[in-house]
């Protein structure tokens, strides 16, 4: 391709999708309803704890009834200070990830500096409205965002709605198949102020319980040695939680709950 | 009907020559070279948002001097151009050098075919991961890319600067210690410039995705000291 550089009165502005659509044309709108089973993305999690917040998603996508994949990762960082977790149609929503963390990247980098965290937030709901048409044929992508807001010193959730409506959640949501069962249990066990390893305990009892009543939500895998992502985004940024410290997570709920009589 | 002069094109093209070299030459300088953790870039530029020294991509920086609108016209074209084509395939497929090559034609497009060259020196750096497979492009006002060795000046014409840095670079230098031979080098002799007069960046090499990073005037004091 050769150099893209526009006068200033055409210039498409620190917008990677309108670049993208001045040198493409706009996407071909699809009109037929899909008639196979699309791969689906499960349970996702996030709450706030004293230093920011933590996000956490199971592994499992699925195709209908069958496990289509073991090891999707549904957490991504969107830049430094955010996060984005999604559930529903994975193509859509991997993609839709791909490009939120490029528009974000693409706007820093053209303007020189990075858009608020309720900015990032009203540029995901503006894609997740442009999936609609495709949200109507039961493609639906809810991603759920939270990030540390660096002039307000937290860390904020925003949940989605397959319209594009944006909810700021105050201390936590769950989203996905198995969301209601993760909400409840993270419901229950929040308090404010949470520290960190409390807060990425609750996260890893939240995809338990979902995944306990939820079949398309993947518990820990320990034969294939497969947990769920869990991260966190505080002032430091977006860090992931290595695995042997969710790995330890599961086993201590797991013999909690052995003790406590609940292995039957 | 008025008949135009007639201009050789040895003259035309000598005049445009002079036009863009003069007046690059009035800006400030800028250095690029390679210190151990990878490649540092730093440029005389008492300005804090006006950069001369940006992001591209991952492991690919910008530098310019000359007119700030016309190489930041440029810059975002390249950062367009980065972004898409690591959209379309991957990001390991955006290269210094195909970008370096677009900045040399559109550069040289401009120089012959428009009645006012672009009045700018541009620097395309890339860190490898390895110190043998780091790139440094220059490109001239008129389209003509040098593939520079290990540290570069821009202006290309500044002779005198381009002698200090020769002088005291050695490969492998820490940090602190060739951003002091950068500083040394940018510097008028017994002028020093403070960390305020300067814009300094990295490309780290041992960077995960992003490598660029911009050192604050705390940063730079601290290394000074």
């Amino acid at each position: 391709m050769s150099l893209p550089l526009y006068s200033p009165t055409d210039d498409p502005g620190p917008s990677f999708s309108a670049l993208l659509r001045r040198l493409d044309g706009p996407a071909p709108p699809v009109t037929a309803a899909a008639g196979f089973e699309v791969t689906h993305g499960t349970t996702i999690v996030a709450l706030r704890y004293d230093e920011g917040v933590v996000m956490a998603g199971d592994r499992r996508a699925t195709a209908g009834s069958s496990i289509a994949h073991r090891a999707m990762d549904k957490v991504h960082p969107a830049d430094r200070h955010s996060g984005v977790a999604i559930a529903g149609a994975a193509g859509f929503a991997l993609e839709m990830v791909k490009v939120f963390q490029l528009e974000l990247e693409h706007y820093e980098k053209l303007s020189g500096v990075a858009l608020s965290l309720e900015g990032k937030a009203n540029m995901l709901a503006a894609m997740v409205r442009s999936n609609l048409p495709m949200a109507m044929q039961g493609m639906v992508v809810v991603p759920l965002f939270a990030g540390y807001d660096l002039r307000r010193h937290i860390g904020r959730i925003f949940t989605y709605d397959a319209t594009g409506g944006r909810y700021e959640e105050t201390d936590f949501h769950a989203d996905g198949s198995g969301g209601r069962d993760a909400r409840t249990t993270v419901k229950l066990g929040w308090t404010e102020g949470m520290a960190r390893p409390e807060a990425i305990q609750l996260a890893v009892q939240g995809l338990y319980e979902a995944a306990d009543e939820d079949s398309a939500t993947g518990g820990p895998d320990a034969v294939r040695g497969i947990y769920p992502t869990v991260a966190t985004i505080t002032a430091e940024g977006y860090r992931e939680v290595p695995e042997d410290e969710v790995a330890e997570g599961f086993a201590a709920l797991i013999r909690n709950k052995t003790e406590r009589g609940l292995n039957r | 009907m008025s008949m135009p002069f007639y201009v050789s094109p040895e003259q035309m093209m000598a005049d445009k020559a002079k036009f863009a070299r003069t007046n690059i030459a009035r800006g400030r300088a800028l250095v690029a070279m390679q210190y151990e953790g990878g490649i540092l870039l730093a440029a005389h530029n008492p300005s804090s948002t006006l950069h001369k020294v940006s992001e591209i991509y991952d492991r690919i920086a910008f530098a310019g001097v000359g007119k700030y609108n016309e190489y930041d016209q440029l810059r975002q074209g390249g950062v367009r151009y980065a972004d898409v084509e690591g959209f379309r395939y991957s990001r390991e497929d955006v290269r210094a050098r195909s970008l370096a090559n677009l900045y040399g034609q559109s550069l040289g497009q401009s120089f012959t075919h428009e009645v006012k060259p672009m009045e700018v020196e541009i620097l395309v750096a890339e860190v490898g991961y390895d110190e043998a497979d780091d790139e440094l492009y220059h490109i001239l006002y008129d389209g003509v890319i040098i593939d520079e060795d290990r540290f570069a000046v821009l202006p290309g014409d500044s002779e005198a600067m381009h002698t200090r840095l020769k002088e005291s670079f050695a490969g492998g230098m820490q940090l602190g210690a060739a951003l002091k031979v950068a500083i040394a080098a940018l510097s008028e002799p017994d002028v020093p410039l403070g960390a305020a007069d300067l814009e300094v960046a990295l490309l780290e090499r041992a960077a995960p995705r992003r490598a660029f990073r911009r050192l604050g005037d705390d940063e730079v004091t601290a290394l000074l000291a």
